[in-house]
């Protein structure tokens, strides 16, 4: 018996393995790979947006989307960075604008630059200089970026505000008397989800631009702002106190499941990317009011989300057809709707998008704009790697002198290459 | 019909088992069967308001709106995967056992310590390594070659589990046919692998299971969508930030059905090849 | 007497494994060794020695202290446990009782899930709830039955942390030992037991001069089986704690896959590999010194 159905098994896999065969015969003629982690809602539907756009402009292209999930984009990571060593480059893939991009790929020459595309697609014009001085390495352009985050902005819930009678706390001891009194009142201040890891550095990046300004919190992440500053103290001392105010149940949570205190009028502020704004939009809460954090106001701590040329890629013409897309006017308006963010180009009209976009358009315009270290613009991943882990340990254990010297220690590391 | 107190006991005793065992099922089967709306983290125990497979077809086909791909595809990449790996994996894993319980010869238990041994290594740490040699093998990205690296990674496992079978095995047999003229694959194919059931079960049920659970190898070795085994593109129903829980618990309840099956048809011989001496050591 | 050529044709059988784990697992643990012991920390591969440089810094680093910790805390609670439940749960099923199919099935049953699976549903379990949000999870449950000194904040709690997630473990592996131990029982002789019986042996006496020392070897296997998972555990825990608040669930493979795919650095990755690997080799060797003594 036992024989039969091994006999039956080996002819059932043998057949398998013929089946399995083909289907990598190594055709790759006329494909394209596009590889992220934007695996749901507005994200998905963003990417859709341009695949469609693309497919109406090259119909014999076979567009595949390959998304992998996970870790906060961890495990695609992993995937993008074995296939690049491992010669095997994907077409093209997301990356962040900025340090990420440009310590780990440009440098180590695994990129090739885009400077004509840019030039003979006009977009040194359209886009404003921040967003280009971020792609841009020894003279040349990296990547095309898509879209513009914020990650500076304090969320609140409008009637639990409107109730108590509270406006949007625009210094940090003003922050903390609305937190005192929303404690008294048994609703929980400030939440977060740090189940990630890396939404304590989110906060926490807020809280050092609060205390620096702008050009004194960049001076950070080039060496020319010391981190044994007091200010830097200053902003622990802040975090610390702040990690008084949070629900108990955030190593817990996720982010977006933090802000489920919001939707259920149980929390009322959260500082977190914008996002929130999509997750918002996904979900139908309409009840929520945004502002700069503390001592935050006229500075737009910003993030991108953009695509590359690898060298080596296999289908280097679908590639390039891609990015112009993506570069387009067309392709930012609809990706940007869709996924809840704002175009990196300054010339398109977004007066269809939501309010809180427009608000940000707005800011984006005249704020001053400071990278943001915990979405790879600051700095390189080995260093925002470090500050992740310091700050995420910092929040169940505040010890400032700890904190200060690991973050000291990190920037001698890193600025040293 | 009087139950004395000690049976009475045993009875309690597993009835509190069996609850600390069923709760974390009890919990995939409802979120599974309820629609989004009703998925919430306080209200997990509660049973569904009707019973509702939508999850389950979204998981399985997919949504384009929804922004994930249904594990329907990936589904034939699993079987495609573990069927011929299972296979390859116990006969090599029984051949090896064979040779290094009766054809003892200097240094077969060395060659033993050295292939147990390889069970051991974390498989984070080399996958960079793996893919290198896979892409000069020219199998790096196929199904073929995802095969190779669970036959290979599962020898240690399977030899053991035969090894320590085989030992049972009284070597008078294989004395008495190598005296009868039979030389080392005739003793296999006549003595050894008609007894060899019990090795088979073990193995094949624990190969079958830890293959077709596989994440890290599959994620690393097939990322692309077409080729992926079913538990990569189950990672993938989960959104950035926002996770559809009643289709992740779907897709995971139909990813995990095999194994199951498996488990409880096949069960009682994963059991009587254990009495039999397969891994217990 | 053996026939002619037949000495080679096993070696010849034996060698494709000799070769494959040759390459592919002591070819890469040698790639990985070498890495540690140079200064590759960024996508570029640089090959400079710096000698035992990166395992001063590993001993040094506080996350990696922690998980050292983690992972004693772990595989204490896990191996222990799976070895006393699994027993326990074998010695109730041998009883001759009613239904001894459905509960064998129920309780091999979690080895069916994968490590992401279950993850998953247990985060959700033991999600503690706030004070704001009300319990749930099995807090939920536990208020529900009235056993509410149970409720706790589980893997919110640093000082909790990774032993919840132990428990996960349990669940899922403790069925592997009962079926272990329910096959070593069913195992021994009838005999043995009857004669002892009848000399006037109770059962605790029965069980703990007789039967246990038969268990004695399926324990060993079992302890190296179940150590080698603790020790690799890794989806359990990203899909079930994360690293968990000040790193309280964090566990060397976590640290190794997130610093060599996230920080880039593959040097340090290597470093935890194979102190992982040493700390794997010291469960092999009593085992192996055992086995081969005892069929010498």
């Amino acid at each position: 018996m036992l024989r039969k159905l091994l006999t039956g098994l080996v002819l059932v896999s043998i057949v398998a393995v013929f089946f399995a065969i083909p289907t990598f015969a190594g055709n790759l003629k006329g494909t394209l790979e596009i590889n992220s982690w934007w695996t749901a809602g507005g994200e998905a539907e963003g990417l859709n947006a341009l695949f469609e756009i693309y497919n109406a402009k090259y119909p014999d292209v076979e567009v595949i989307n390959a998304t992998v999930a996970g870790g906060a984009g961890a495990h695609a990571k992993a995937v993008f960075k074995t296939r690049m060593l491992g010669g095997d480059p994907p077409d093209t893939f997301q990356v962040h604008a900025g340090h990420e991009l440009i310590d780990t790929w440009v440098v180590p020459g695994y990129m090739q630059p885009l400077t004509d595309i840019y030039k003979s697609e006009g977009w040194t014009e359209t886009m404003p200089s921040g967003v280009l001085d971020i792609v841009s390495y020894k003279g040349d352009y990296w990547s095309v970026p898509v879209n513009i985050h914020r990650s500076n902005v304090l969320w609140f819930n409008k009637s639990i505000f409107s109730k108590y009678k509270i406006t949007p706390p625009r210094t940090f001891s003003q922050f903390f008397d609305v937190c005192d009194e929303l404690k008294a009142k048994g609703v929980v201040p400030f939440v977060m989800g740090t189940k990630d890891g890396w939404e304590a550095g989110h906060v926490f990046e807020s809280v050092l631009l609060g205390k620096l300004g702008t050009n004194d919190y960049n001076g950070l992440w080039t060496g020319e702002v010391k981190w044994s500053d007091a200010r830097v103290t200053d902003a622990l001392e802040t975090f610390a106190k702040m990690g008084t105010y949070l629900n108990t149940d955030h190593s817990a949570l996720t982010w977006d499941e933090a802000g489920q205190y919001l939707l259920k009028e149980k929390g009322a502020m959260m500082i977190m990317g914008d996002w929130t704004n999509g997750w918002f939009m996904s979900v139908g809460f309409e009840d929520y009011g945004w502002a700069p954090p503390p001592d935050n106001e006229g500075i737009f701590l910003a993030l991108s989300d953009s695509f590359a040329l690898p060298k080596g890629c296999k289908n280097q013409e679908n590639v390039i057809a891609w990015l112009k897309v993506l570069g387009s006017k067309e392709g930012q308006y609809s990706f940007n709707k869709a996924k809840g963010s704002i175009p990196a180009r300054t010339d398109i009209d977004i007066s269809d998008y939501n309010d809180y976009l427009k608000s940000a358009a707005r800011d984006w315009q005249k704020d001053a704009i400071s990278p943001s270290v915990m979405h790879g613009a600051a700095a390189s991943e080995g260093w925002t790697t470090e500050f992740k882990d310091i700050t995420s340990l910092f929040v169940s254990k505040p010890d400032v002198s700890y904190a200060q010297k690991a973050l000291i220690t990190a920037a001698e590391e890193y600025l040293k290459k | 019909m009087k139950i004395s107190v000690t049976r009475l006991l045993i009875y309690i005793m597993l009835a509190i088992f069996t609850i600390f065992y069923i709760i974390p099922m009890y919990i995939m089967v409802v979120t599974g069967m309820k629609s989004f709306a009703e998925v919430s983290l306080d209200t997990m125990w509660n049973l569904p308001f009707s019973l509702n497979f939508n999850s389950f077809n979204l998981a399985w086909l997919g949504s384009t709106k929804g922004g994930f791909r249904g594990l329907s595809g990936s589904f034939l990449n699993s079987v495609f995967l573990v069927i011929p790996a299972t296979v390859i994996s116990a006969l090599l894993g029984s051949l090896n056992g064979y040779v290094l319980t009766k054809w003892r010869f200097y240094g077969s238990d060395l060659i033993f310590t050295m292939i147990l041994f390889g069970m051991f290594i974390p498989y984070q740490s080399i996958i960079i390594p793996l893919v290198l040699t896979l892409q000069k093998l020219h199998v790096y990205g196929t199904i073929p070659g995802l095969i190779l690296v669970h036959v290979i990674y599962g020898l240690p496992i399977s030899t053991l589990i035969f090894r320590n079978y085989y030992i049972t095995v009284p070597t008078e047999m294989v004395e008495a046919s190598k005296i009868d003229g039979a030389n080392f694959l005739g003793i296999y194919r006549w003595v050894i692998f008609p007894l060899s059931t019990p090795g088979f079960a073990v193995a094949m049920i624990w190969q079958f299971t830890s293959i077709w659970n596989d994440f890290l190898f599959g994620l690393i070795v097939t990322p692309n969508p077409a080729s992926q085994p079913i538990t990569v593109a189950l990672n993938n129903l989960a959104g950035s930030y926002f996770v559809q829980w009643n289709v992740q618990i779907a897709g995971a309840l139909l990813t995990v059905l095999p194994p199951i099956l498996v488990y409880i048809f096949l069960g009682r011989f994963f059991l009587k090849g254990l009495l039999q001496g397969s891994l217990k050591g | 007497m053996q026939i002619k050529g037949d000495k080679w044709t096993p070696i010849l059988f034996i060698t494709p494994s000799i070769v494959a784990v040759g390459i592919f697992i002591y070819g890469f643990i040698g790639w990985t060794g070498f890495i540690s012991f140079t200064k590759w920390n960024d996508v570029i591969p640089d090959y400079t020695r710096v000698g035992f440089e990166n395992y001063r810094k590993l001993f040094a680093n506080m996350r990696f202290q922690i998980d050292l910790h983690n992972t004693l805390v772990f595989t204490v609670i896990f191996v222990t446990s799976c070895l006393l439940i699994g027993l326990l749960l074998a010695i109730l099923i041998d009883q001759r009782i009613k239904g001894e199919g459905i509960f064998r099935n129920l309780f091999l049953l979690p080895m069916a899930f994968s490590f992401v699976v279950s993850g998953v549903i247990w985060h959700w379990l033991f999600n503690p709830g706030s004070i704001q949000l009300g319990n749930i999870g099995v807090n939920q449950l536990f208020e529900k039955v009235g056993l509410n000194f149970l409720i706790c904040g589980w893997y919110t709690d640093p000082n909790i942390g990774i032993k919840a997630v132990a428990i996960a473990a349990i669940w899922q592996f403790s069925g592997y030992t009962m079926a272990l131990y329910l096959a070593g029982l069913r195992g021994i002789p009838l005999e043995l037991r009857e004669a002892a019986s009848i000399d006037g042996a109770d059962q605790f006496q029965i069980f703990y001069y007789i039967l246990l020392p038969f268990l004695r070897p399926i324990t060993f296997g079992a302890i190296i089986i179940l150590g080698h998972i603790s020790l690799k555990i890794f989806d359990l825990v990203m899909a079930m704690t994360g690293s968990g608040p000040a790193f309280s669930c964090d566990v060397p493979a976590l640290f190794m896959y997130d610093t060599t795919f996230r920080g880039n650095n593959f040097a340090r990755g290597a470093s935890i590999a194979i102190i992982l690997l040493l700390l794997v080799s010291l469960l092999i060797i009593p085992y192996l010194i055992t086995t081969f003594r005892k069929e010498a």
